[in-house]
């Protein structure tokens, strides 16, 4: 078989069309895609696995990418260097203030979700109120420690989100060889969900073995299901979708350690309907993030 | 647009839209490829070889002939497999092979490896070996199969001639798009497929530590979505000739070697 280039030209634009990306490519840092099919939120992002001494420098390549692919805007939270399982005060508070320094760098492309540690409840309730209810934040998570989300300690935090109207991202996995000690699963986060019915959580990865994941939250309607930070793997938005409802189904991509492109495609490639990707891709992160977005006057 | 990397018939433990090879070929082809090398899924794990190929190359010719290009399995630890890819190349016309040698059970250090490689060189068959299927954290608890260590293709490389080697599913994780492949990812025979490259800018990493003519487009569809290569590719900010490059010169500057 003979081709030649406008051919292949051909060929691509229609890849992308069926893609629903534009086919020529802007770079420039900040120049969002307005005329994208879908405005696209991404609910789990972090600086970490990217080039870059700081955070602004950091938040620059994001967005570069972002641009690339008509993501509109980021919600980023903790992650710059190595995992820290147990994180003291100090650090959180670190991790916190490098997310609020790439966000105020671009504050029209990221908001800032807080990170604490259910380790430390009274520091991390005063991080709460210093990022939130005090400063620029809009959410909570993703946590990630090694302490299991169906913990008591919790409930101070989400009696917290539940007063401010914040959603909660929390880390969960369900991994083949067995979970890192500490780590949550679905199954925790459910726990942690009927304790709580007036909150609203977001179930990280969806357990990444998002077959189980989605079956462990499907009769806990507090509890959405995030299908970042795993492989593309084909029907985890179908099966979601079908057994949540795309209200229930959020994306994020969990950058820098993944693409952007490997967990859109998720639901670009997903055969279900334009409104149900709407959805998706943004639609159901700005309708929890309402409440708090309405209140500090930002924009969703 | 050629996929170097899609897969027949069904995925043992899961059904996914374009099992079928009449829906892939469909979707494949309003996604704007002109040409997929086509594995079998089947060849993860059943041991009449010849039997999953015959159906490979059939199903290849009925539905796509010209379009999917049927690489055929080998398992160089069954009874005889010299005779299998004798008839992938003799019998089915077959441009190429596909080795799973995690779910086949050997690594890249065995004997047995090093021959078939040498024999299917010598055949000018395209080698495709499948790092790996999936995530390891993913896999059925059952089936636990660990990835491909490549790194023994450094010592064999050197002393095959005319070798055609594509590296399928390499970098399962983030960071570790290379795998301890440094010493081999300047080897002018051996390519890189996309399909499991990750992380922000991974494959302008992958291009920069491997060569901008030895990285080929490959999706791992139906496994995977698809634009999932698709979109790594288009969001690169690679120059409009490398991305031409990636998505079909390498691939067929590879064929006509």
């Amino acid at each position: 078989m003979k081709l030649d280039r406008r051919t292949v030209l051909k060929g691509l634009a229609a890849g992308f069309l069926a893609a629903g990306v534009q086919a020529d490519a802007g770079n420039s840092v900040g120049a969002s895609k307005s005329d994208s099919r879908f405005r696209i939120w991404d609910v789990h992002s972090h600086l970490e696995s990217l080039p870059g001494d700081t955070p602004e420098a950091r938040m620059e390549i994001l967005v570069r990418h972002m641009d690339r692919l008509g993501i509109e805007r980021l919600i980023l939270s903790q992650g710059f260097g190595d995992y820290i399982s147990h994180p003291t005060p100090d650090q959180v508070r670190q991790e916190n203030d490098r997310v609020m320094r790439a966000v105020k760098h671009f504050p029209d492309r990221a908001y800032g979700a807080v990170f604490l540690s259910p380790d430390n409840i009274d520091s991390s309730l005063e991080e709460l109120d210093r990022c939130i209810r005090d400063g620029p934040m809009v959410s909570i998570g993703e946590i990630e420690t090694d302490v299991r989300c169906n913990s008591a300690a919790l409930d101070p935090i989400v009696e917290w989100a539940v007063s401010m109207r914040v959603p909660i991202l929390q880390h969960t996995w369900i991994k083949a060889s067995g979970n890192e000690p500490g780590e949550s699963t679905p199954f925790d986060l459910v726990e942690l969900a009927n304790r709580h019915p007036r909150a609203q959580f977001i179930c990280g990865h969806t357990g990444g073995n998002w077959e189980l994941g989605i079956r462990a939250i499907r009769g806990t309607n507090n509890v959405c299901a995030e299908i970042a930070g795993s492989d593309p793997v084909s029907g985890f938005v179908e099966m979601a979708v079908r057994e949540l409802g795309a209200e229930r189904v959020i994306y994020g991509s969990d950058v820098g350690g993944r693409s952007f492109a490997s967990q859109v495609a998720k639901v670009i490639g997903a055969e279900i309907t334009d409104s149900a990707k709407e959805l998706i891709l943004g639609g159901n992160l700005r309708r929890l993030l309402r409440p708090i977005l309405e209140a500090k006057g930002l924009q969703s | 647009m050629i996929d170097t990397n899609v897969n027949l018939f069904r995925w043992p433990f899961r059904r996914v839209v374009g099992d079928d090879p009449e829906g892939l070929v469909s979707r494949l082809e309003k996604r704007g490829v002109t040409q997929a090398w086509a594995g079998s899924f089947e060849g993860l794990l059943c041991r009449d070889v010849e039997g999953v190929n015959a159906r490979l190359a059939v199903a290849c010719r009925e539905h796509g002939a010209n379009f999917l290009i049927p690489f055929g399995c080998i398992n160089p630890k069954l009874p005889d497999w010299e005779e299998d890819l004798r008839r992938c190349h003799e019998n089915h016309h077959m441009v190429g092979i596909r080795l799973y040698p995690n779910y086949h059970g050997y690594g890249l250090a065995d004997p047995a490896f090093a021959r078939l490689l040498a024999m299917a060189a010598s055949r000018k068959l395209i080698v495709q070996i499948a790092l790996s299927m999936e995530d390891p954290r993913t896999q059925f608890p059952l089936m636990l199969v660990p990835p491909v260590d490549p790194t023994p293709l450094s010592d064999l490389i050197p002393h095959i001639q005319n070798l055609r080697l594509i590296l399928l599913n390499a970098g399962y994780r983030g960071e570790d798009s290379t795998l301890g492949l440094r010493e081999i990812d300047k080897a002018d025979s051996v390519y890189f497929d996309i399909a499991m490259n990750e992380g922000v800018g991974g494959l302008a990493r992958l291009i920069a530590e491997t060569s901008s003519a030895r990285v080929v487009f490959g999706s791992h569809y139906p496994f995977f979505y698809y634009e999932s290569a698709l979109l790594k590719v288009r969001s690169a900010g690679l120059p409009r000739e490398q991305e031409l490059a990636v998505f079909e010169g390498n691939a067929r500057a590879l064929l006509a070697k």
